[in-house]
C-alpha cells in the first residue's frame, strides 16, 4: 500500500487533468479521444519497430536480386531482377554438400539428443535419489560451459585418439550422451506433469519404462518439440564446432561454416553472398512458421517458469 | 552407487530403524538404485567424457608447454604469468568483454523490455507484430553477421546511404575500431526476440488489479511502470542481465565473422588471420582460445585463457542460481 500512496504523490503534479477530467461532464468523449490517441501512438511505435526488424531482411533480399555491377553501387532496388543469382549459388560446387552435412548434423544430432535426454530429465524430475540436487547443479554448470573451455582436450581426443577430424562425428556423437540444456529444459517441463498420473500408471502395473513411454511422453510432447527445435537450430547455426573439426575438409563443411568461405571466394559479389545468406536463413524461418507455438513456449520455459 | 530410489520418508525409517533391513526391502532399494542409474546413464557418461575429463585435462595442460606433437612438459606457472603480463591479446579481449557487458547487455535488456512492453499494448494485428519482432532472433548468426557487414558497409551500404540522405554522419562501422563494437551492438539488438518473449510473458503475469487500483488513485503511466511493473518483473530483468553477461563473455561467432569479413580474410580452411579486426576491437576470450590453440599451437597458454573464461562463466552462473532459487525450484 505504501507503494500506491507514493504513486499517487508522484502522479499528481504530472497529470492533474486526468483526475479533474474524471469528474467532468465530457468524461466519455475525452476518454474516447485519449484511447484513440493512445491506439495511434502505440501502433505508430509498433510500425517503427517493425521497420527496424524487417528492413534488414528487405535490403538483403533486394541486393540478392541485383546484377553483379549494381550490387557494388548505392542503389537500394534492383534495376533488373536477377533471379538467376539463386541458381548460381545453388549450383556452386559444394553448396549441396553443405546442405546434406547440415541436415545430417542437425537432424541426427537432434534425434540423438532427444532420445538420450528424455530419460535423464525424467529421472531428475520424478525420481528421488541421493545426489539428485548435485546432478542438477552439474547439469546447469555444463549448460553454461562455453565450448571453448574444454575444446583443446576434446580436439586432441577426437583428432589424435579417434582420428575423426575432418568429419562432423565429433559434434554428432556427444549428442547421444544427453545435452545439458535439453535435459534442463525437459526437466522443467516434466515437473509440471502431476505425480498422480504416474502413480495411476504404476497402480495399473506399468514399470518405469512403460510409464515413461505410455504416460509421460504423450504429455511431454510440447516440451520435446521445443527441445528438438532448439537443438536443430543450434546445430544449424553452429560455427565453432565445424571450424574446429571440419575446417580442413570442405566436404564436411556445414552451411553456416561454408557461408563465410562463400563470402571469401566471392568477395566482390555482394549479390551472390546475399543470395547465399537468404538460402541459409530461409529454412530456419520456414521451420519457425510451422512450429511457432512450440518455439515461443520453449523460450518462455527457459526464462520464466522454474 | 549408494543412491536410494525410495522416497525419503522410507529411507530415514530404514537408516534409523532397529535391526537388519528385511531382504525384500533391500532388493527393492537396489532395484531402484539400478533403475536410477540406468535412466541417468547417458548423462553420467557424457558428464565424465565431455565435461569432467576435459576440464581436468585443461587444468593440467595449463601448467605445461604443449604443442600437440611433442608430449607436454611441466613448466609451472609460466603460461599463467605470460597470459596476465605479456600476452598481447588477453587484456584487449578482457576490455572488449567489459564493454560488451556494460553497453551491449544494457542495450539489449532496455530494448527487449521496451519491445516487450510495446507488444503487450498493441491490440491490432498483435500476432503479426510479434512474429516480425521475433524473426531476426532466428537468423543464423553467420548469416545475420554477413547481412549486417553488408548493411553497415561504409561505402555503399544501405544504412550509410540513408544516414547521409538525412544529413547524419556516416561512421565506418565494422571497419573502424571505435565503431565496430557499436555495430555489433546494433546486430545484437536486432536479435532481441528472445528477451522480448520472456519480458512479454512476465508483463502479462503482473496482476491486473494492481494497475486498476493505481489508476483509481490517479497514477500516470510512468508512475504505474515505475511502482508496479518494475517491482513485479525485477527477477526477470535480473535473469536477462545475468544470462546476457554470460553470453557476452562467450561471444564468438558474430565478432569473429564480422572481423574476418570486414578485413577481407578469405574464409574457410585453416588460413592464418589476425583476430579482432579492426585493431583488436572485436577480440573476445573465446577467439583468443582459438587463436592461441589452433593457430599458434600453444595449447598450454590456450588452456589458461580457457580457464579464465570458465571461472568468469561459473561465477555468473552461481550468481544466477543464488538469486533465483527458482531456477532449480519446484520439487526440491
Amino acid at each position: 500500500m505504501a507503494q500506491l500512496t507514493h504513486t499517487k504523490a508522484a502522479a499528481a503534479p504530472r497529470d492533474p487533468g486526468a483526475a479533474a477530467g474524471t469528474a467532468g461532464p465530457d468524461r466519455a468523449g475525452g476518454a474516447d479521444r485519449r484511447a484513440l490517441l493512445h491506439w495511434i501512438g502505440v501502433h505508430a511505435l509498433g510500425v517503427a519497430a517493425a521497420l527496424f526488424f524487417v528492413l534488414p531482411f528487405v535490403f538483403l533480399f533486394l541486393t540478392s536480386l541485383m546484377s553483379d555491377q549494381q550490387a557494388l553501387t548505392r542503389d537500394l532496388v534492383p534495376d533488373t531482377w536477377e533471379w538467376g543469382n539463386y541458381a548460381k549459388v545453388w549450383n556452386t560446387p559444394g553448396f549441396l554438400t553443405w546442405w546434406r552435412n547440415t541436415l545430417l548434423y542437425a537432424g541426427l544430432g537432434t534425434l540423438l539428443t532427444v532420445v538420450s535426454s528424455v530419460p535423464v530429465a525424467y529421472a531428475l524430475a520424478k525420481f528421488r535419489f541421493r545426489g539428485r540436487r548435485l546432478s542438477l547443479l552439474l547439469v546447469i554448470a555444463m549448460m553454461m560451459l562455453p565450448p571453448q573451455v574444454v575444446v583443446i582436450p576434446m580436439y586432441l581426443f577426437w583428432a589424435k585418439q579417434l582420428d575423426l577430424s575432418g568429419t562432423l562425428w565429433p559434434l554428432i556423437i556427444p549428442m547421444a550422451f544427453g545435452d545439458a540444456f535439453s535435459i534442463f529444459l525437459l526437466r522443467q517441463f516434466l515437473l509440471t506433469i502431476p505425480d498422480e498420473y504416474l502413480d495411476a500408471a504404476k497402480v495399473d502395473g506399468c514399470g518405469e519404462v512403460r510409464t515413461l513411454l505410455r504416460v509421460v511422453l504423450p504429455m511431454a510432447k510440447p516440451g520435446i518439440a521445443a527441445v528438438a527445435l532448439f537443438q536443430f537450430f543450434c546445430a544449424w547455426n553452429d560455427y565453432f564446432g565445424p571450424q574446429i573439426y571440419a575446417s580442413d575438409n570442405p566436404a564436411a563443411w556445414t552451411l553456416s561454416y561454408g557461408l563465410e568461405s562463400f563470402k571469401g571466394a566471392h568477395h566482390t559479389n555482394w549479390n551472390l553472398t546475399m543470395a547465399a545468406t537468404v538460402l541459409v536463413m530461409a529454412p530456419v524461418i520456414v521451420l519457425f512458421f510451422f512450429a511457432q507455438k512450440a518455439f515461443v513456449e520453449g523460450v518462455t520455459l527457459t526464462g520464466v517458469k522454474g | 552407487m549408494t543412491s536410494t530410489g525410495t522416497s525419503s520418508g522410507i529411507a530415514t525409517g530404514i537408516t534409523t530403524g532397529p535391526g537388519p533391513v528385511a531382504p525384500p526391502l533391500r532388493a527393492k532399494r537396489r532395484r531402484a538404485a539400478l533403475r536410477t542409474a540406468a535412466f541417468m546413464s547417458p548423462w553420467l557418461i557424457g558428464f565424465a567424457v565431455f565435461f569432467a575429463y576435459p576440464l581436468l585435462s585443461t587444468v593440467y595442460f595449463s601448467f605445461t608447454k604443449y604443442d600437440g606433437f611433442r608430449p607436454p612438459v611441466f613448466n609451472g606457472l609460466d603460461n599463467w604469468t605470460y597470459v596476465f603480463t605479456d600476452y598481447p591479446l588477453f587484456w584487449p579481449a578482457m576490455r572488449n568483454t567489459l564493454w560488451l557487458v556494460v553497453v551491449m547487455v544494457a542495450c539489449r535488456v532496455v530494448f527487449g523490455l521496451g519491445v516487450g512492453l510495446l507488444i503487450t499494448k498493441i491490440k491490432t494485428a498483435a500476432g503479426v507484430f510479434r512474429t516480425l519482432f521475433y524473426l531476426p532472433y532466428l537468423a543464423p548468426p553467420v548469416a545475420a553477421t554477413l547481412a549486417f557487414v553488408f548493411l553497415l558497409n561504409p561505402g555503399t551500404g544501405p544504412v550509410n546511404t540513408l544516414l547521409e540522405a538525412v544529413g547524419l554522419p556516416a561512421p565506418g562501422w565494422f571497419t573502424d575500431a571505435d565503431w565496430s563494437k557499436p555495430a555489433l551492438t546494433v546486430l545484437a539488438v536486432w536479435g532481441v526476440g528472445d528477451l522480448m518473449v520472456i519480458f512479454m510473458a512476465a508483463l502479462l503475469d503482473v496482476p491486473k488489479e494492481q494497475y486498476e487500483a493505481a489508476e483509481l488513485d490517479g497514477a500516470g503511466a510512468w508512475a504505474r511502470f515505475r511502482h508496479i511493473t518494475l517491482p513485479n518483473i525485477s527477477p526477470i530483468i535480473l535473469f536477462a542481465v545475468v544470462t546476457g553477461v554470460i553470453q557476452a563473455m562467450q561471444y564468438y561467432t558474430q565478432p569473429l565473422v564480422a572481423g574476418k569479413v570486414a578485413a577481407g580474410v578469405i574464409g574457410g580452411s585453416g588460413q592464418q588471420f589476425e583476430p579482432g579486426y579492426p585493431d583488436k576491437s572485436t577480440l573476445t576470450l573465446p577467439q583468443v582460445v582459438y587463436n592461441v590453440g589452433f593457430q599458434r599451437f600453444d595449447y598450454g597458454t590456450a588452456c589458461v585463457v580457457a580457464l579464465v573464461l570458465f571461472a568468469l562463466s561459473m561465477a555468473c552462473t552461481a550468481l544466477l542460481m543464488r538469486r533465483r532459487g527458482g531456477l532449480i525450484g519446484a520439487g526440491d
